[in-house]
């Protein structure tokens, strides 16, 4: 137990009974906390724990309801994030706060002094970004990037600001191995640098690895703090979630099956400037076979899975087979009829409409392949609200979506009971073919491992699926097969059993061997 | 110092609800100021404005002739508005709605037939969806912002409609004045009742607006209507066409607001003439707002609005003041609308000391 004050005495950062109220409800209550300078300090948590509500508090985004934050000691009042910062508070969201239509540099020119040039700040930015290993574009608009992309953007900005404490919010989610470490270096030349770091994470294995002390809420309280290193990742997710995480069981000797869907030597021209093109990809997946494509955010994984939904449609019709039909130029609900779902990345504006109700956003993705339960009246095509409702109420007991009231509206959920959603939505149809972009992207752990344990069962079920993922524990823990993609280019896929972590790393940082094409059609 | 909007984090649900009565006591208080200042007594301008016409038979009929084209036309625009097209030239559709449906009336005064009203409400149709057709085409095509184009439409329309009244289509034996012969008995709208001049353009408003209504509640297409609005990509990912759902609302719109001008035309005004509408397309999306881009609360509205314009006649005549002042009642209402919406989602907060930054971290 080395928490609260470390060797330097006093903290930098101390929390003292915080409590916020929404309304009657307790997101944060009686919260103690303190981090002292030069430490990386772990904040763990399940969605709705209540960290980004306390990290909130502490960034000025929210008034506290009750308690004291101390800064250095005396009680500090943070009304707004440019208190915050003026403190030396420095913040990386989860949900980047960027301007899509302005460029990289103009991005971090607007939480500056409006007297820095902007030239001024593209060189440092540059600089930093080289220094710290975050490769960035200044002039890019942030519109034409990836996920990765922007949250460098975003860690960039915060660095800029030479802050005594910085806040991550989920850094790695989207960061190869290679970069997060690249990122823990630069974490521990801060720490080296005597500034503080407020780390909050899901990934267990990292926390362990990098902070020095964590604490972890529960529904609003502080259940637990600990030094990292002397816990397990299992205890660790004990603490979090109260029960055992159960590990995905995988099984063995499935038999595969028939291909269910293909994809022969398909090249996509960029649509944007920034876009990546898809270059001669070739994929074969069979029935009860889980492919799982690794990669580097930005490296065609989103116009992969926009071709193999049919959002957008390619020249060639017959690139693309679901079932042995040609469906190139297909839309996404003819490809949906052949039996074929898609759980997009994004949850908000893509997967689901935010404003709507939970019932609303499963007639988003079925009212063509469940026409007949859905919809009545013909041509008038009239919906049944009570067979929509009592689908998705179906649905979140199968999956176990918690949530507020009966139905209510997606963006009320979080993360992860919203994603558990989405994906039953496609499992509730028991598709043939499963296409899933990111499945447990900012997802809690008790969330994700319910999730990667669904996507197994359904393909011992009989089913192929295909997981795109920038998240390799979770890649080796459910596919039987992987291939990688970096630059548009898919390499071969290989059974999961051959592959090392080492060789796809390699792999996903680009480095093609000569074998590369010649082994593309190997499979 | 400055002032900022603070998104807040819970809106409220009453206030939503009674927001659109709220804008309306405020323009009644800052019309009582207005009347005030022009020296008239408040109480009794107000009452003549806005209670005075609610009095009489005539006038309630007035009211319902007023109110149709303003409903027909605001149920279309909730749909393009729902669906995050913004079509801002209804009174250029309205304008063109009255010219091709008036085209057999006007070159074919000698036929009498049944057939020709129905012909006429057709093309009327047609003629405004046609005309909404080209900021469709243009946004599909050029991404073009239809809010400029649709706007621009209204002003070809109406000199379009001025250049036909002036020359070819002017009547020979009408004195120089710059409008049609009149209509033929069969071209024109029948009225509803005996007692006065309401007639079926307010049957017309009402049967739109309830289709509407249950497109937007019960069917997939209003489901899509509403994506569409939210999300582009979640309605793509649904299966939906953004492409298409510009064409669909726009031409919606447009026909419907089509309509309102030729029933206009041939119910109210029984000749074409250079001006044939007060406004009525620019007024109806204060309608849609105000109704809260729900069908049946646009019905509620159009006669609200309705009240505005007739109300400004007749305190013309009983009070002698210019009857502009409806347009003033009109824009305090859908600035007090707006205004009340902002501030249900978001909060007022003036900003004294400088911000160095930060502008950029309200997510």
């Amino acid at each position: 137990m080395t928490v609260s004050e470390g060797p330097a005495g006093n903290p930098l950062l101390s929390v003292r009974q915080l409590t916020k109220y929404f309304g009657s409800f307790a997101a944060c209550s009686g919260i103690d906390l303190d981090i002292a300078p030069g430490e990386i300090h772990a904040l763990l948590g399940e969605n709705g724990a209540g960290k980004s509500t306390l990290v909130k508090m502490l960034f000025g985004i929210l008034e506290p309801s009750e308690g004291a934050i101390l800064w250095n000691g005396k009680p500090a009042v943070i009304r707004s994030p440019s208190e915050a910062r003026s403190l030396g508070i420095g913040m990386v969201f989860q949900h980047f706060s960027l301007f899509e239509a302005l460029t990289v540099a103009e991005n971090i020119a607007l939480s500056l002094d409006p007297k820095i040039s902007l030239a001024k700040i593209s060189d440092e930015a540059a600089m930093l970004s080289q220094a710290y290993g975050l490769p960035l574009d200044p002039k890019a608009h942030v519109a034409d990037l990836s996920v990765g992309e922007r949250q460098r953007i975003e860690i960039v900005r915060a660095l800029l600001q030479n802050p005594k404490l910085i806040i991550l919010d989920e850094p790695t989610s989207v960061l190869t191995p290679q970069e997060a470490d690249r990122l823990f270096e630069t974490l521990f030349k801060l720490k080296a640098e005597g500034r503080s770091v407020l780390y909050i994470s899901h990934r267990l294995e990292e926390v362990r690895r990098i902070c020095d002390s964590a604490t972890v809420l529960r529904h609003g309280k502080v259940t637990g703090t600990c030094d990292p290193k002397q816990e397990t990742p299992a205890s660790l997710a004990r603490m979090m979630v109260g029960a055992d995480v159960s590990d995905v069981s995988r099984g063995t000797g499935s038999q595969l099956g028939d291909v269910q869907i293909e994809v022969a030597s398909l090249s996509v021209p960029a649509r944007t400037p920034f876009a990546v093109p898809l270059r001669g990809i070739d994929m074969q997946v069979r029935a009860g076979e889980v492919l799982a494509i690794a990669g580097v955010a930005g490296n065609g994984q989103g116009e992969l899975f926009d071709v193999l939904s049919g959002e957008h449609t390619v020249a060639d019709n017959d690139a693309i087979r679901i079932r042995g039909n040609a469906v190139g130029k297909a839309g996404i609900n003819a490809r949906r009829l052949l039996g074929a779902g898609f759980v997009p990345e994004e949850r908000h504006g893509h997967a689901a409409v935010s404003e709507m109700s939970l019932s609303d956003n499963l007639l988003l993705a079925r009212s063509q392949p469940d026409r007949r339960a859905l919809l009545s009246g013909g041509a008038l095509s009239v919906i049944r609200h009570g067979a929509v409702r009592s689908a998705a109420r179906r649905i979140c007991e199968e999956m176990d979506v918690r949530k507020s009231g009966d139905d209510p509206a997606a963006g009320s959920l979080s993360g992860g009971n919203l994603q558990k959603f989405i994906v039953g939505r496609e499992l509730d149809r028991q598709p043939v073919v499963l296409v899933v972009n990111q499945p447990t992207w900012g997802v809690d752990a008790g969330a994700a491992s319910r999730i990667r344990q669904a996507l197994v069962d359904l393909a011992r079920a009989g089913s192929a699926v295909v997981v795109i993922s920038q998240d390799l524990d979770e890649i080796l823990e459910i596919a039987t097969n992987i291939a990688v993609i970096s630059e548009g280019r898919l390499s071969r896929s290989f059974a999961a059993g051959d592959l090392s972590l080492e060789k796809i790393g390699l792999m996903m940082g680009g480095i093609h061997d000569s074998t590369h094409s010649e082994a593309a059609h190997a499979h | 110092m400055r002032i900022e909007l603070q998104r807040r984090s819970q809106s409220s649900r009453l206030f939503s609800f009674v927001s659109p009565l709220l804008a309306l006591v405020l323009t009644l208080f800052f019309g009582g100021i207005m009347f005030w200042m022009l020296g008239k007594q408040p109480l009794d301008a107000l009452y003549s404005f806005f209670v005075e016409p609610l009095l009489e038979v005539w006038s309630l009929h007035e009211l319902a002739v007023k109110a149709a084209p303003l409903i027909l036309i605001g149920v279309g625009l909730s749909i393009c508005y729902r669906s995050n097209n913004w079509n801002i030239g209804a009174e250029g559709q309205f304008t063109i709605g009255a010219i091709t449906g008036s085209i057999l009336p006007v070159l074919y005064p000698e036929w009498h037939s049944p057939m020709i009203l129905p012909l006429m409400l057709v093309m009327g149709m047609v003629g405004g969806a046609l005309y909404a057709g080209i900021p469709a085409l243009l946004k599909t095509r050029f991404n073009t912002n239809e809010i400029l184009t649709s706007l621009m439409l209204v002003y070809i329309a109406q000199l379009y409609l001025d250049w036909l009244v002036r020359g070819p289509w002017r009547d020979p034996q009408g004195y120089n004045f710059p409008q049609t012969k009149s209509f033929v008995p069969e071209a024109v709208l029948p009225e509803i009742l005996e007692s006065g001049r309401a007639h079926l353009a307010i049957a017309f408003a009402l049967v739109a607006a309830v289709a509407l209504w249950f497109m937007m509640r019960f069917m997939l297409k209003g489901f899509e209507v509403t994506v569409l609005g939210q999300s582009e990509r979640a309605g793509r990912f649904a299966g939906f066409s953004a492409r298409r759902m510009v064409w669909f609302s726009m031409m919606l719109s447009g026909a419907l607001a089509g309509l309102a001008g030729i029933s206009e035309v041939s119910g109210s005004i029984g000749h074409v003439q250079p001006t044939i509408s007060p406004g009525y397309g620019f007024t109806a999306i204060i309608v849609a707002f105000l109704g809260r881009l729900n069908p049946l609360g646009i019905i509620a509205s159009g006669f609200v609005l309705a009240l505005t314009y007739l109300g400004g006649e007749a305190a013309q005549l009983s009070i002698g003041i210019s009857d502009k002042v409806s347009r003033v009642f009109q824009g305090l209402l859908l600035f007090f609308v707006l205004s009340c919406d902002t501030l249900i989602h978001y909060r007022i907060r003036i900003v004294t000391q400088k911000l160095r930054g930060g502008a950029a971290h309200h997510a």
